[in-house]
């Protein structure tokens, strides 16, 4: 979310009563020699126009006209990521969230594949609930060029007209989405965490974090199609798989491409482990390690749980762990069921990382470190005591010796 | 001679907002700003690449004027030109306007070979900016680039970070990156920098001089709107689990089984 423009303060009705600075939920109005002052962070949400006494706040004019062809965009559309040959577990949610919407619409849940023909793909689809699907079919699309891939998927949108388009928040989804709105001019939300059809103006609306999930903001495209949004994988949840459904599958061969990139290589890198992205459990290690071997303790905890590896940037930066394994504001944002932070302070860098977790549990020897505030289960106590603890616990119960 | 752009965003500096117990609202009042910590990282892959390859460092800006410490404080760095774009008009512009206006900035600049971009701002957390101003430059864009491993002759060879290892991408010149924290460590502004940044004026162009369509800045070029806002429930207060280690440990995993997850 960028920061919106201003409304005016009328200097003659404003009466200096602060009542908007009680109301605005961002803390941008301040008062300034008895009047009301707006700054550069207002996200024009309108709670002062509405608790002012006098009216004297005014918001700048609505003069966009309405495009007439809004009206012709139809059915909800997912871009159905396949990596490695493997549908993104991140699809299946958004085939969930889309289901509920098109429902909402009364119109259909479409996905759309770059990636070259699967039939056990298009069994996934339907299986979670797409109504149809489309096959972009050409070979740099196929070959993972994001430019050739972007410039199809804008042909295919502008020829079918869809309502709403979601694409997952991944590194892919993140690079693709941008570049296919803007060459559309329309609309695009990051990382929605709630999405739903208004009743009555049947438009997309898009619940979404900022300040690191100290706010939340609803956010509408209103006079652009298609409606797009992208979302975090693990927000949504996945719709219960039935094997024999089926659909129609559309073929769509894209008019001549400009390519851009080519992926010379890729190489995968933690095949042993989870990663943060997709993990349900996420145990993280902090300066309270004290030494890069200790992660091992981790690693093994994170193996009977089924969880990925986390680390603060205290860890990262001190070389003990590699920087994909970074949660926090200058790393990854996680929200996993369950997040265990060991031997982690909880400086407001790492919790804007990590604070939308399910379940937050806390592992430090300090009672006052600031990750307490935000642990569902806080257990104060020396790390080196406790994770050697968890772990015999863990394996009593998998009846592992 | 190589010609690199790098964008960047003033943002609030987060670790100094906290929250009014009582209003239950973000406290804005004295919040420095800062760089937004990506892009030290892009201005410092810029002048890596102007002292490897010769050439220039233009930083760029969109936002009000204060936004010219900022700039100032990546000419301090090394960079060689400071341009903020500024206007009444721009205010209010989300991702697709601002990649727009940004655009135009940068054709104005004149020839350049690489625009560099963090990887998102700290405050929208968005990172739509970046593709979004390589769609409207009309160049290729690879994010989350993690190396530089080649440049030079029309082409760009990077590393790029995707979920459970990386990408090895090559593309032609001019193209747009966004960066990640892995690629490099920022430099301190030398005193010479410093004193560099005090002579050195920065640019302002508004919407005449960018020529920009006023139909497509600021809040009328904005696409999407923020209709509603609010700060979210509070999480509730957590439970302390008591005992020796071993008691901890045993309490923990009957509450998460509890839970169902694990």
């Amino acid at each position: 979310m960028e920061g919106k423009g201003r409304p005016a303060i009328l200097k003659e009705e404003c009466t200096g009563c602060g009542a908007c600075v009680e109301a605005c939920p961002i803390g941008a109005i301040r008062m300034h020699d008895g009047l009301a002052q707006i700054d550069e962070s207002c996200n024009l949400c309108g709670g002062c126009r509405d608790v002012c006494p006098s009216g004297a706040i005014r918001f700048p004019e609505e003069d966009r006209e309405k495009q007439p062809a809004v009206a012709e965009h139809h059915h909800v559309w997912v871009f159905a990521e396949v990596r490695q040959g493997k549908l993104a577990s991140v699809v299946p949610e958004l085939l969930g969230a889309g289901r509920r919407l098109a429902d909402q619409l009364g119109e259909s849940l479409h996905a759309v594949v770059v990636t070259a023909p699967r039939e056990e793909i298009y069994q996934q689809l339907f299986g979670y609930g797409a109504d149809a699907v489309w096959q972009v079919e050409h070979e740099l699309v196929f070959e993972g060029d994001e430019m050739a891939r972007a410039a199809a998927l804008c042909q295919l949108i502008r020829r079918e007209r869809p309502a709403v388009v979601l694409f997952g928040a991944t590194a892919m989804g993140r690079s693709l989405a941008p570049r296919i709105a803007t060459r559309l001019k329309t609309g695009l939300t990051a990382d929605c965490t709630g999405l739903e059809i208004d009743p009555e103006t049947r438009l997309l609306r898009q619940i979404r974090p900022a300040f690191g999930g100290n706010i939340m903001a609803e956010i509408l495209t209103k006079y652009r199609r298609p409606q797009m949004a992208t979302v975090r994988p693990r927000v949504m949840k996945a719709p219960r798989f039935r094997p024999d459904s089926s659909g129609p599958i559309h073929h769509f061969v894209p008019a001549e491409l400009d390519g851009g990139l080519t992926l010379e290589e890729l190489v995968l890198e933690e095949v042993e482990t989870v990663n943060l992205e997709d993990a349900d459990i996420i145990v993280s290690g902090g300066r309270g390690l004290g030494d890069p071997r200790n992660f091992a303790l981790l690693e093994e905890l994170a193996r009977l749980l089924g969880a990925a590896v986390g680390a603060s940037r205290a860890a990262v930066d001190s070389g003990w762990i590699p920087y994909p394994h970074q949660v926090g504001q200058t790393g990854k944002t996680v929200a996993p069921k369950v997040y265990i932070a060991v031997g982690i302070s909880g400086a407001i860098q790492h919790l804007v990382g990590m604070q939308s977790s399910d379940v937050i549990v806390a592992i430090n020897k300090n009672p006052d470190a600031p990750i307490f505030k935000v642990a569902t289960y806080g257990i104060v106590g020396d790390l080196f005591e406790v994770v050697p603890a968890l772990i015999r616990q863990l394996k009593k119960m998998r009846g592992v010796t | 001679m190589l010609h690199v752009v790098v964008c960047i965003k003033q943002v609030p500096e987060i670790t100094e907002v906290s929250i009014d117990r009582r209003t239950n609202t973000l406290v804005r009042e004295g919040v420095p700003s800062i760089i937004n910590p990506f892009d030290m990282y892009a201005i410092e892959e810029g002048l890596r690449l102007k002292e490897a390859h010769g050439g220039t460092v233009s930083v760029i800006s969109m936002g009000p004027p204060q936004v010219e410490s900022s700039l100032k404080e990546a000419v301090a760095m090394g960079a060689d030109r400071a341009v903020l774009l500024s206007d009444s008009r721009f205010a209010g512009a989300d991702t697709l306007a601002t990649a727009y206006t940004l655009a135009q900035g940068i054709r104005r600049l004149g020839q350049f070979d690489l625009v560099i971009c963090g990887k998102q701002a700290i405050d929208g957390d968005t990172g739509q900016v970046g593709p979004g101003l390589a769609e409207e430059l009309g160049i290729p864009h690879v994010t989350y680039v993690r190396r530089i491993r080649e440049l030079g002759d029309g082409m760009l060879r990077v590393e790029r970070m995707v979920e459970g290892g990386w990408e090895l991408i090559s593309t032609t010149l001019p193209a747009l990156i966004s960066v990640v924290k892995d690629i490099n460590e920022p430099r301190l502004p030398s005193l010479k920098g410093i004193m560099r940044a005090k002579r050195t004026p920065v640019t302002v162009w508004g919407l005449e001089e960018l020529g920009c369509d006023p139909q497509r800045v600021g809040l009328t070029g904005s696409a999407t709107e923020v209709v509603r806002i609010w700060t979210p429930e509070p999480r509730e207060s957590g439970e302390l689990l008591q005992g020796d280690p071993e008691q901890q440990a045993r309490q923990l995993v009957e509450r998460l089984r509890g839970l169902g997850v694990i």
